[in-house]
């Protein structure tokens, strides 16, 4: 049995009510869609807000639509991702984000899990997702109560990882992300939303709400494709995930192509290099060889999920070939089957 | 202290409870109904799961709040009067129950997925009792069942 601590529970019912009470408890309040990332880190102790604010009444944050000119999609943050993963507009144009969402833990968290709470999910660690006897028993870690890292030893640094499905598409697929706060709304590129400290691993401020994601619709010639590694096929988070998409002219030869590969670090890493190797080439096997050859040099795996590291890097490799795969129309998709409603 | 106002299982329920209460808090310590189980606590096993406006959700990690106004099934409502649910009659049938702990959650997760497709394949069914961990029986007689009360259902 895992008791929440006792807070008062807000239920707002637009974004400056929300943001009002944010700013107004400050520090001592959190905001909450659908809480399957929060209330079991609440239940650990690893937050223990005396305010917690609600934003499931707030209208404005659903929705999926595409703008007048159907230059962009607009996903509101409190689609949930069953709901995204099952939505034709997504699934027309951009495959390897419904994948995501619909690859997400289990049945149950997606019907409640949110896509703006997955953008925004908390780092992940061996050493920190655990009970609180569990961490004190260790004498707590570098990210919440304690001084040391456990999985570097030596470093500064909180390694958590980032472990959500949704954010390495969104960067890959140049999204927008919609931020309010007392300061006003604010956009920032998905690319530029995450920084590598594991501690608190987004430019969002801790009274700011993501309200809504933006994503540019590409031409007839873009493809993405989703791949993720896990111990189980269900509910387990990523042990490593890559996203890709790429621009292909009529003779499928590469026009533009974006590797993103996450669940190393604290924040997902945009491969470099691809373009020079792949753009006006056809995605056969010796360029996709070779783009995971250099995806594997720039992946270096920690120990902050108990799995092999060196394994997980070796698996670089493999996931990256058949996310290009999928690309390259050679493979299926990871998606799974799940009825859709 | 707060008064939390609940459809459960069609009944209008009134419940004090605290402010941080879960939904599986209230449901099992306020209104007596102890059918939904309280496993891992924190979303993992699936053994708390509800049908929540049609939709299995985890009740243990669910705000008691976000339940208000909502209609809210449990293992307790699946029953119609004394003839149980085709799924749970199957599950009997099939041997789909063993330690039984897991079993209120996948009799849920089952009915939300037969309530929205009455047809499933073998592979939705694993996909739709995915969240639902069950360390006894190997899944295969919970398939088998879910299956066989879908053949019924839809005859």
């Amino acid at each position: 049995m895992l008791r929440l601590h006792p807070f008062r529970y807000h239920r707002p019912d637009t974004v400056e009510d929300a943001v009002a009470l944010l700013a107004g408890f400050g520090e001592d309040a959190m905001p909450m869609a659908g809480g399957t990332d929060l209330m079991p880190n609440m239940k650990h102790r690893l937050f223990t807000p005396g305010h917690v604010v609600s934003l499931n009444r707030i209208a404005a944050m659903r929705g999926v639509a595409l703008s007048p000119t159907g230059s962009h999609l607009r996903i509101g943050a409190l689609e949930t991702l069953a709901d995204v993963s099952a939505n034709l507009l997504v699934r027309r144009h951009f495959p390897g984000l419904a994948d995501a969402a619909g690859l997400v833990a289990g049945p149950q968290l997606r019907n409640m899990g949110t896509i703006g709470g997955n953008v925004c999910l908390d780092t992940r660690c061996t050493y920190y997702n655990q009970t609180e006897f569990w961490r004190g028993a260790l004498g707590y870690c570098l990210k919440k109560d304690g001084t040391v890292c456990h999985v570097t030893r030596v470093g500064a640094k909180c390694v958590a990882a980032h472990s959500a499905d949704t954010p390495p598409n969104l960067i890959a697929l140049g999204a927008g992300l919609t931020l309010a706060g007392p300061g006003g709304v604010r956009t920032i590129p998905a690319a530029e939303f995450f920084i590598t400290d594991g501690i608190w691993n987004t430019r969002r401020a801790r009274d700011e709400i993501l309200t809504e994601i933006r994503i540019p619709v590409g031409g007839p010639g873009r493809r993405s494709a989703y791949r993720k590694l896990r111990q189980r096929h269900s509910i387990d988070f990523p042990l490593l995930s890559v996203a890709a998409v790429g621009d292909f002219d009529e003779n499928g030869a590469v026009e533009r192509i974006n590797g993103v590969v996450s669940a190393l670090g604290a924040r997902p890493r945009v491969l470099a290099g691809w373009d020079e190797i792949a753009v006006g080439e056809r995605l056969g096997r010796r360029v996709i060889d070779a783009l995971a050859d250099r995806a594997y040099a720039q992946c270096r795996p920690l120990e902050n999920i108990i799995v092999d590291a060196e394994w997980r890097r070796a698996m670089v490799r493999v996931y990256v070939k058949r996310a290009l795969s999928e690309l390259a129309g050679r493979s299926g998709r990871q998606g799974n089957t799940e009825a859709k409603s | 202290m707060e008064v939390v106002r609940l459809r459960v299982n069609g009944d209008q329920r009134v419940c004090g409870v605290p402010s941080h209460y879960t939904l599986l808090e209230t449901l099992r310590y306020g209104l007596g109904l102890t059918g939904s189980k309280q496993g891992c606590d924190k979303g993992d096993c699936g053994a708390c799961t509800v049908i929540v406006d049609g939709r299995a959700v985890l009740s243990c990690i669910t705000p008691v709040w976000e339940a208000e106004g909502k209609d809210v099934r449990t293992v307790e409502g699946l029953a119609s009067g004394t003839e149980p649910h085709p799924v749970q009659d199957e599950f009997d049938l099939n041997g789909a129950a063993q330690c039984g702990f897991c079993t209120p959650g996948i009799l849920c997760s089952s009915v939300a997925l037969l309530d929205r497709n009455t047809a499933p394949t073998r592979e939705e069914i694993r996909t739709a009792l995915a969240g639902n961990l069950c360390r006894c029986t190997g899944y295969e007689k919970i398939y088998d069942a879910v299956e066989a009360a879908a053949e019924r259902l839809g005859g």
